[in-house]
């Protein structure tokens, strides 16, 4: 470990120095570590000698502290490599190398450091002016990994596709992110091919408007649930219904979700959840409803089928029951809302959906191929830490739970003013946003369900929230028709996309 | 039986309690058990024989129960069939899930029809708004004004007069020298609020008032802030949370003067929409 931290010292001030240098740069040098001087790497070349009159003002620097005593922590709390005296012109930039070094890494990935809870963007020195923060005391800096790939802000609206003669209910892109589809409340579900941006296929088969629609993670097939209750799965490719309409639900359905491709590829089942108060799972190849959780006394409103083999649904009955689903047996009832609940958000939703597709573009051939690349995505999203939960309710609160360790919930998320509509977590799982119909949208930590900042830019109710694949932006929609990008983790509105 | 309207005013103004829907349905599911308590006692008193007849009054109610359970699995039964007479007739007015449950824009929907029949009952009484703004120069019809109190009779302040309509002044202003004042707009007169109804929404909301933009009876009038009867006021509507095409929101709408504000101390006025 020593000699590690030496290598870093010399590798650091070789890259100081070639910094643009001003006045305080000269002069700061890191004291040498004592007695390890024979060891160190080739001295830098020497700056030029100071002129006399900053003499005075280097004593004076002498007498203030000139490096700063760190220690970088990951995010899960371990330290990585000792403590270290850097420099006061550190920035962010110097530290992600020095954390790529430690961590061994072949390409430099980009991180994101936070000095408690708040992200360190300056360099260490006017940092510490800021806070007039104890030099004595050793800094703890967090690293937090950021998403390789850039997403760039949406500045126009790039086109406007014209084909449903109603209002466009659902919409959502494929896994592999090439096709889109959307349900309407003119019966019908449409795929659009994103290169032309035109119509590919009008798949018409519902008997009223086509509330929910949801891509197989594997990309290979679509199920659209109606209002008249029933589900019809659609082939992508063709845009041919396959097989008959799946009846059972008695009531219109609110949710749909798959099963996650790591756990059984190709895809097979998926759960969907109605108003009458049950959730059903179905297998496509037998198209037979096969199992029924019922145990929900009013409407469910939402279903999600988590990476560990679990399903979870919120229900108007103000509780969430988790399932499991060989044989559908209720596993645990969450209860703590005090009204209905009206959304779920899973910390791993973004990887469980898009299975194993990312930012790469690469395609699979074979099922095993692809069971095993979701996986590994899945189980490093997952790290140790349990799969989190959050669900948001009328009652104006949110909760996280950990359903797989206790019943209890770990954090109640509290601010909002009105009802809570929809709550989603970043794709890397660290944030956590709400959107509620007291027009503002609140950013919380994924981890801990600390509240972080508030957007306030909507007019009206906000109805929903998505964030861009890379955690850095998040859009949300509104009932006064706008839709807003921010900037996540920072409180500046972005820029605003009207439709 | 309740004499008086506390407990629908009640109900108006705070709504029903969270757990309302639930209370109500656990004491409907009690009803059951209620019902077959009056059974027993009603036959108590018919045969006088107790024991024989509390167990011939819980039989009573066992049977019915069962009946009901019977009844319940046919209707989920015809429920949960694949085959269906009736064909779903499709909506207008196409929502997603989660607005489904809320029922927004259904009430709204059937609350503009009967607003629109009431409306067209009424216009004809009202006259307002008006088809064209209609310019009257005859000043002397109009009590505009008054020479101002005895006091003032004197030569050199005959040429004051005091506006005894409602006005409107703005927040920046300030009197003129009183040797130069002409027109006197008492204080008691001076609005700055109006309550502008919407008329697609019939609510009726308490908005500040930006300016006057045009007064009917001509343009003295106007440059005075008279609001009278069917004067076109700018009022700010940024708590109606509106919104333009562009996405810039909207703060300023006109809205026109319903009633006479002289007479009756606050203003009514109708947003053009």
């Amino acid at each position: 470990m020593e000699d590690r931290t030496e290598d870093l010292l010399g590798f650091l001030l070789q890259v100081s120095s070639v910094e643009p240098t001003h006045i305080s740069s000269l002069k700061v040098h890191p004291p040498p570590p004592p007695s390890r001087e024979h060891r160190c790497h080739p001295p830098p070349p020497s700056p030029p000698p100071p002129p006399p009159m900053e003499k005075r003002d280097e004593q004076q620097l002498a007498g203030s502290s000139s490096s700063v005593m760190c220690q970088l922590v990951s995010p899960e709390g371990d330290h990585l490599g000792a403590a270290l005296y850097l420099p006061q012109n550190v920035g962010p930039p110097q530290l992600q190398e020095i954390v790529n070094h430690l961590l061994h890494n072949e390409d430099k990935l980009p991180y994101a450091f936070y000095i408690g809870d708040e992200e360190l963007s300056v360099q260490l020195g006017a940092y510490m002016q800021q806070k007039n923060a104890n030099v004595e005391v050793t800094l703890r800096i967090v690293y937090q990994p950021q998403a390789v790939f850039r997403i760039r802000p949406v500045n126009r609206c790039s086109a406007t596709i014209a084909g449903h003669t109603e209002a466009v209910l659902s919409v959502s892109f494929s896994p592999d992110g090439r096709c889109l589809a959307s349900g309407s409340g003119d019966t019908t579900v449409r795929f659009w091919d994103l290169n032309t941006q035109t119509p590919l296929f009008t798949c018409k088969g519902h008997k009223n408007w086509v509330l929910c629609i949801a891509w197989s993670p594997d990309g290979n097939h679509l199920v659209s649930g109606s209002k008249s209750g029933e589900l019809i799965l659609w082939d992508p490719k063709t845009g041919k219904q396959l097989g008959t309409p799946l009846t059972g639900h008695r009531k219109w359905i609110t949710s749909v979700s798959w099963e996650p491709v790591h756990l059984q590829a190709p895809c097979r089942r998926f759960v969907s959840a109605s108003k009458d108060g049950d959730a059903r799972i179905w297998d496509i190849t037998t198209r037979k409803c096969v199992i029924a959780l019922t145990g929900h006394t009013n409407s469910v409103t939402c279903v999600k089928w988590g990476g560990d083999g679990l399903i979870y649904t919120g229900s108007e009955d103000c509780s969430i029951k988790v399932w499991e689903t060989s044989q559908g047996k209720l596993v645990k009832t969450l209860q703590g809302h005090g009204h209905w609940v009206n959304s779920l958000a899973l910390s791993t939703e973004y990887v469980l959906r898009t299975g194993a597709y990312d930012h790469t573009g690469k395609t699979y051939s074979t099922a095993d191929e692809m069971k095993e690349a979701a996986l590994a995505r899945y189980k490093k999203m997952r790290g140790n830490a349990p799969e989190r939960l959050v669900s948001g309710s009328d009652d104006f609160t949110m909760f996280l739970w950990e359903p797989t360790i206790s019943k209890q919930p770990k954090a109640r998320m509290t601010g909002h003013q009105k009802l809570v509509n929809h709550v989603y977590f970043s794709p890397d799982g660290q944030w956590l946003a709400s959107a509620s119909f007291d027009k503002s949208v609140k950013l919380w930590n994924g981890i801990t369900g600390k509240f972080v900042a508030a957007f306030r830019g909507h007019v009206a109710d906000v109805y929903q929230i998505s964030w861009s694949a890379d955690s850095r932006l998040l859009l949300s929609g509104s009932k006064d028709s706008t839709l807003k990008v921010a900037s996540g983790g920072k409180d500046r509105v972005l820029k605003l996309w009207m439709n | 039986m309740p004499q008086g309207d506390y407990i629908a005013l009640h109900k108006k103004r705070h709504g029903r309690r969270l757990d309302y829907e639930e209370r109500k349905r656990k004491r409907q599911a009690r009803e059951v058990h209620r019902r077959s308590r009056d059974a027993r006692q009603v036959m108590t008193r018919a045969f006088d024989l107790w024991q024989l007849l509390g167990a011939k009054g819980k039989r009573f109610a066992k049977k019915r129960y069962a009946e009901k359970a019977q009844m319940k699995k046919t209707l989920k039964m015809h429920d949960e069939s694949t085959s269906r007479q009736k064909a779903d007739d499709v909506e207008e007015g196409a929502i997603p899930p989660y607005l489904l449950d809320r029922d927004q824009t259904l009430r709204a929907k059937v609350l503009s029809n009967t607003l629109r029949q009431k409306r067209i009952e009424k216009a004809c009484r009202w006259g307002v708004p008006l088809p064209k703004v209609i310019f009257n120069t005859n000043w002397s019809g109009l009590w505009l004004n008054k020479k101002c109190s005895k006091f003032y009779e004197l030569a050199r302040e005959k040429w004051k007069r005091m506006v005894t309509k409602a006005t409107f002044i703005g927040p920046g202003f300030t009197r003129k020298p009183l040797k130069y004042e002409r027109f006197i707009r008492p204080t008691g007169l001076r609005f700055t609020k109006a309550h502008v109804t919407h008329p697609e929404l019939k609510c009726t909301f308490n908005l500040d008032i930006i300016s006057v933009k045009k007064n009917p009876n001509g343009e003295m009038y106007t440059s005075l802030g008279v609001l009278t009867k069917g004067t076109i006021i700018e009022v700010n509507v940024s708590e109606l949370g509106l919104v333009t095409p562009a996405g810039k929101v909207v703060w300023g709408k006109y809205a026109q003067v319903t009633n006479n504000p002289e007479n009756e101390g606050y203003i009514n006025a109708l947003l053009l929409v």
